[in-house]
C-alpha cells in the first residue's frame, strides 16, 4: 500500500491542464471517441499505456474524474490485466517463457537465479530501472527451450549463468560503451 | 423471512399471469414460484434453509462465494442458488451428500486462503464464517493454509481493515457502490493475490470517496472490516435482518 505522496490536486484543475497536455493527446482522443462513456476504460487504460508505458495514479486519477468512474474500479481494472503496468519499465526488458517445455527445461531456476542476484521477481524493475523482469507461456520457440527474449531478441538453451551474465552487462553498460 | 418479504411474494403471486408461475420441487416439497425471483429466495419464503456467504439481501447479488451451490437434476454442474431462477419442473436438491461435501471444500478452501485464527479474532463468536463452518461441521482443514501476512489498516480513526480476515465475498464493495453511493473498495489484482481496497489501494484514511458511513463494516460477515477499539469477540454486526447462516 502506498502513501498518497503525490498530493490531491484539485480533479478539475489538473484534468484542464490534462486536456490539453499533449502527451496525452492519445488518451483524451480514445476517450472522445467514446463519448467519454464509463465503458470506455479499458480502451482509455491501453491507450495511456502505450502512450507513457505505464499508468500512473495521476493518470487513473485523470481517467477516473473523466469517465466518471470510482478510483476504485479504475485501479481495480487497471491491476487485474498484467497487459497494464503501474510502475515505469525499465531500460531493457528480459521476458522468461514459462511455458510447459521451457518451464521442464529448467526456466524455474533461471528465476530464482535471477531473483536471487538481482532482487526482482516477475513483474518488477531493478530499483536503478536499468530491466525488467516478465514472464510469459511460451514464446513459440520450444525448440529452443529454455527460451527469453532480451530487449527484442530471442535466445535459448539458457543457463541461469549465461542469463545473469547478459543481465549484469546491462546493468553494467557494456553495449552502451 | 421478514414480513415485508412475505408481503412482497403474495403480491407478486397475485400480479402474475398464470402462465409466468413456475412450479418445482425443493428438497421433496412441491412450490410455485415466480420465475424472476432465485432459487435462493424461495427457498427462503418457504423456510428451507440454503447457507449463503456472499449474499447480502438488499445488495446485488454477486455469486462469489459458491457456498449456496444446489444440485439440480438433469444438471450437470451444481448451482449457486443465489443467482439462479427456477425452471418448469426442475428438482432440486439442497441438502444431497454431494452438495454437502462441496460445500464443505468450499468453506475449507475459504479457510485456509488467508489467517482464520477465530481465537484471536474480533468477531469470534459472530462471524459468519465461523457459524458456516461450524454448521458444517467442519473440524479441520484439509488443504495446506497459505497463511500470508497482509498489513492490516488501522489508518481510519473508527475502523480497522484486517485483510487476514477478508473472504473476498464484496459484500462491502456492493452495499458501498450501490447503498452509500461512494464505492470507495474494489478488489483489486487477481486469483490469489486479489485485495480489497480503497481508492488508489491508499491507506483507508486517505480515501477521498469514503464518507465514513460504516457500512462495509457492518456488511462485512467476518472480522476483516471492524470498528476501532473492539477486543476479542466484541464486534457485533448491525444488520437490519439477523443472517440467516
Ligand atoms: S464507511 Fe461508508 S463510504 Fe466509507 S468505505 Fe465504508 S461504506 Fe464506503
Ligand atoms: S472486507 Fe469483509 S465484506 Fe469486504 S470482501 Fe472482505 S470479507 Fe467481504
Ligand atoms: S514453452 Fe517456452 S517457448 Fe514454448
Ligand atoms: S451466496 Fe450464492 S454464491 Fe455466495
Amino acid at each position: 500500500m502506498q502513501t498518497n505522496a503525490e498530493a490531491v490536486d484539485t480533479p478539475l484543475d489538473s484534468a484542464l491542464s490534462k486536456t490539453k497536455d499533449p502527451q496525452y493527446r492519445m488518451v483524451n482522443r480514445i476517450m472522445c471517441l467514446h463519448n467519454y462513456q464509463p465503458d470506455a476504460l479499458i480502451e482509455t487504460l491501453h491507450a495511456a499505456q502505450d502512450s507513457f508505458g505505464c499508468i500512473t495514479l495521476e493518470t487513473m486519477r485523470y481517467i477516473s474524474h473523466m469517465l466518471h468512474l470510482p478510483l476504485s474500479r479504475v485501479y481495480a481494472v487497471a491491476t487485474f490485466y498484467h497487459y497494464f503496468t503501474l510502475k515505469p519499465p525499465g531500460k531493457h526488458r528480459c521476458v522468461l517463457c514459462m511455458g510447459t517445455a521451457c518451464y521442464i527445461a529448467g526456466a524455474e531456476s533461471i528465476e530464482k537465479a535471477i531473483t536471487e542476484k538481482h532482487h526482482i521477481s516477475p513483474g518488477e524493475t531493478t530499483s536503478d530501472g536499468e530491466i525488467s523482469l516478465l514472464t510469459a507461456r511460451c514464446l513459440g520457440s520450444c525448440g529452443l527451450a529454455p527460451a527469453a527474449i532480451f530487449d527484442d531478441k530471442v535466445m535459448g538453451q539458457l543457463t541461469p549463468k549465461n542469463v545473469l551474465k547478459q543481465l549484469q552487462d546491462w546493468r553494467d553498460h557494456v553495449a552502451d560503451t | 423471512m421478514t414480513d415485508h418479504r412475505l408481503q412482497n411474494s403474495v403480491r407478486q403471486r397475485h400480479s402474475l399471469h398464470p402462465e409466468d408461475i413456475v412450479t418445482l420441487v425443493i428438497d421433496g416439497q412441491q412450490l410455485t414460484a415466480d420465475p424472476n425471483d432465485t432459487l435462493l429466495t424461495i427457498a427462503q419464503a418457504h423456510n428451507i434453509h440454503i447457507p449463503t456467504l456472499c449474499f447480502l439481501e438488499g445488495i446485488s447479488a454477486y455469486g462469489g462465494c459458491r457456498v449456496c451451490l444446489v444440485e439440480v437434476e438433469g444438471y450437470g454442474k451444481l448451482v449457486p442458488a443465489c443467482l439462479t431462477h427456477p425452471a418448469e419442473g426442475i428438482i432440486v436438491r439442497t441438502q444431497s451428500p454431494r452438495v454437502i461435501e462441496y460445500r464443505k471444500k468450499i468453506v475449507e478452501l475459504l479457510l485456509s486462503e488467508r489467517n482464520h485464527i477465530c481465537s484471536v479474532c474480533v468477531t469470534n463468536g459472530h462471524c459468519e464464517l465461523q457459524q458456516l463452518a461450524s454448521t458444517l461441521g467442519i473440524t479441520h482443514i484439509r488443504y495446506p493454509g497459505l497463511f500470508p501476512s497482509l498489513a492490516i489498516d488501522a489508518s481510519n480513526t473508527r475502523f480497522i481493515h484486517d485483510p487476514n480476515r477478508c473472504v473476498l465475498c464484496s459484500r462491502c464493495v456492493r452495499v458501498c457502490a450501490e447503498i452509500e453511493g461512494a464505492h470507495t473498495w474494489d478488489i483489486i489484482h487477481r486469483g490469489i493475490k486479489s485485495r480489497v481496497s480503497a481508492d488508489l489501494n491508499q491507506p483507508w484514511k486517505e480515501a477521498v470517496t469514503c464518507t465514513g458511513c460504516g457500512k462495509c463494516v457492518q456488511a462485512c460477515p467476518t472480522g476483516a472490516l471492524s470498528e476501532q477499539g473492539k477486543a476479542v469477540g466484541e464486534m457485533l454486526k448491525k444488520r437490519y435482518t439477523e443472517s440467516t447462516t
